[in-house]
């Protein structure tokens, strides 16, 4: 009898690492893919049976594709949005979160669910007067359009106003009787004290940014201003028969990201959990 | 939590020496902590207002008129609408809407609540599997959609040369069959979201005690029983939010089916998001694609509210 439920055990947890593994396997798989035939020549990414380990690797890609794409400058684009854009939404985000979290003003909590309410609207619908709002006042078409559009969403607001909930309202009244004004307790109580979740929220609007696709297609329209995101679907577009080089070029538009979520993880999972603990 | 607020009023009141404003020391206070209140939300209010309030309130509008390239935006009334009633195209648009969340949804919550237990087995390697399983939110959805084309292409692609090695036959056309189009956008959809939803339930099944799991096993309750009668009811407040969440990013699914399909073939994976971008952007009939909108909005607001209700209600 005591030996049954340890095998039972046992063979358990064989089969969940089993499971894990092939779950892991199966994810990543369009990875690997992807990067394996970013090595390759164009007439071996597709072949029966598929070559696991290209022959030879063709390195001549990623030196080709800064040649037959415009990287520097789709690159240089996104990044400066992605600053832009995240600066400006963790700096406001937070500062109103504040005023949500810490702060009583009539209508204030009025004002709070139309913010939430608006995670329910999709951008889709509403693109078109917003469209026509920012090239009335001459902003289509400009990389200022894209800031503006993604700098101030509700999303920060949100995390921002759920982990200041999470800090004790004694600390501010204790720092109002020492006299510190509200802007004083935001700058020198606050902030410090919400470092995780202001990582968690820059290291999301950045990763968001710089993943935006759609944003881009309907506003920019000069090759000059084109992000990756955009510049690479027209590159599809332009060269849909040079699988390796679209290969190659989702490849390097991956890794910048790949390399930020991998550094700040942490704070990527703490910054979802937390919005949906309270919901 | 009355008190504080008393506290601070005596605490903020000090600094104010003038005696006329003594004299209503409550109004004027009041006021003052409104205005600074109104002083923190008002910059990240004043862009979100322009850029997301007003268009709601303009969408409106909008679909009343008959707004198109030439600018002119004469007030039509209802006639954008009676049109919607007739046009075979919107009909196609509707029904992929919900086709693609009818089977988004439940495939969605079912892959990640089954990632989440797994991970919360506190097997070695967790660490490692949760990063694999989020990766492909983080990834660019242009990326994505070019991998899995290549991935779903019918002769070649990887994917029909592993399904050959069990079935023969024909295989799936995919990406460019109308049949399986819709079918290869829910898998990439799928795969591409249930590790933003695994983290949710993953903190969820955080709040679950172990002491009504030992309870539940010394009362001889098998894995299943367990699962069902303890894990679910505990989860009832991350199941709602996530299913609330779901639906939403299902209705307004859009890039994904623009970069990997473009509505086609044909009109196979039209979605009511990708119908008004074609009828606004393309053929720049603005009040008519006004009308599409409000009908998507209202889908969304809807469901959503009706969530609420009915969360509302069970809780009751």
């Amino acid at each position: 009898m005591a030996t049954r439920p340890s095998a039972l055990r046992k063979t358990g947890r064989v089969l969940l690492y089993l499971a894990m593994i092939v779950a892991a396997a199966g994810i990543l798989l369009p990875f690997a893919w992807m990067v394996i035939s970013s090595l390759k020549t164009n007439n071996q990414v597709f072949t029966a049976p598929i070559e696991w380990i290209p022959d030879p690797f063709r390195w001549r890609n990623y030196v080709d594709i800064w040649i037959k794409g415009d990287m520097v400058t789709w690159v240089r684009n996104t990044m400066t949005v992605s600053v832009v854009v995240t600066l400006l939404q963790v700096v406001t985000g937070s500062f109103a979160a504040y005023g949500f979290a810490k702060t009583r003003f009539p209508g204030r909590d009025a004002l709070f669910l139309l913010y939430i309410g608006t995670i329910a609207v999709p951008w889709a619908s509403y693109m078109i007067p917003q469209f026509q709002m920012l090239s009335s006042w001459g902003l289509a078409n400009t990389l200022y359009s894209i800031m503006l559009l993604q700098a101030f969403g509700a999303f920060g607001v949100f995390l921002m106003k759920q982990y200041y909930e999470s800090i004790p309202d004694s600390l501010c009244e204790a720092a109002r009787i020492d006299g510190l004004s509200e802007y004083g307790i935001w700058w020198r109580i606050m902030l410090p004290l919400s470092v995780p979740a202001l990582a968690s929220l820059t290291i999301i609007t950045f990763v968001t940014t710089w993943n935006d696709y759609l944003g881009p297609l309907i506003y920019l329209r000069d090759r000059e201003l084109w992000t990756i995101q955009l510049g690479l679907q027209r590159f599809v577009g332009d060269y849909n028969a040079e699988h390796a080089l679209i290969m190659t070029g989702s490849v390097l538009s991956v890794l910048p990201i790949a390399i930020v979520f991998l550094l700040g993880q942490r704070y990527f999972v703490q910054g979802i959990a937390t919005t949906g603990v309270k919901g | 939590m009355a008190t504080p607020v008393v506290d601070n009023q005596g605490a903020l009141g000090l600094p104010y020496p003038d005696p006329p404003r003594r004299r209503a020391p409550r109004t004027s206070l009041k006021l003052r902590n409104a205005l600074v209140g109104w002083t923190f939300v008002l910059p990240n209010f004043a862009g979100f207002a322009v850029l997301t309030l007003i268009p709601v309130l303009l969408l409106f509008y909008y679909s009343l008129t008959s707004w198109n390239i030439f600018g002119n935006a004469d007030w039509v009334g209802l006639e954008n609408y009676r049109r919607l009633l007739a046009d075979q195209s919107f009909h196609i648009a509707l029904g992929n809407t919900f086709y693609y969340a009818a089977f988004h949804i439940p495939l969605t919550i079912a892959a990640s609540l089954g990632l989440a237990l797994l991970l919360n087995q506190k097997l070695r390697g967790a660490a490692f599997f949760r990063t694999v399983a989020f990766f492909p939110y983080v990834t660019s959805i242009v990326a994505v959609a070019v991998v899995w084309n290549m991935l779903f292409s019918p002769e070649f692609g990887p994917i029909n040369q592993f399904i050959g090695m069990f079935v023969g036959g024909e295989l799936p056309g995919w990406t460019v069959s109308k049949d399986w189009a819709m079918p290869a956008v829910i898998i990439v959809g799928t795969w591409r979201y249930m590790g933003y939803y695994m983290l949710l339930f993953l903190a969820g099944l955080q709040t679950v005690p172990t002491e009504l799991h030992e309870a539940a096993r010394i009362d001889g309750a098998g894995v299943w029983q367990r699962f069902w009668n303890v894990t679910l009811p505990c989860l009832r407040p991350t199941m709602f939010l996530v299913t609330v969440m779901v639906t939403i990013e299902s209705f307004k699914v859009f890039d994904l089916i623009l970069v990997m399909t473009e509505g086609g073939p044909g009109q196979a994976t039209l979605v009511l998001s990708q119908y008004i971008w074609q009828k606004g952007f393309e053929q720049f009939e603005l009040g008519y694609a006004s009308s599409v909108a409000v009908v998507l909005f209202l889908i969304c607001i809807g469901v959503t509210v009706v969530q609420f209700l009915y969360n509302k209600r069970r809780d009751a």
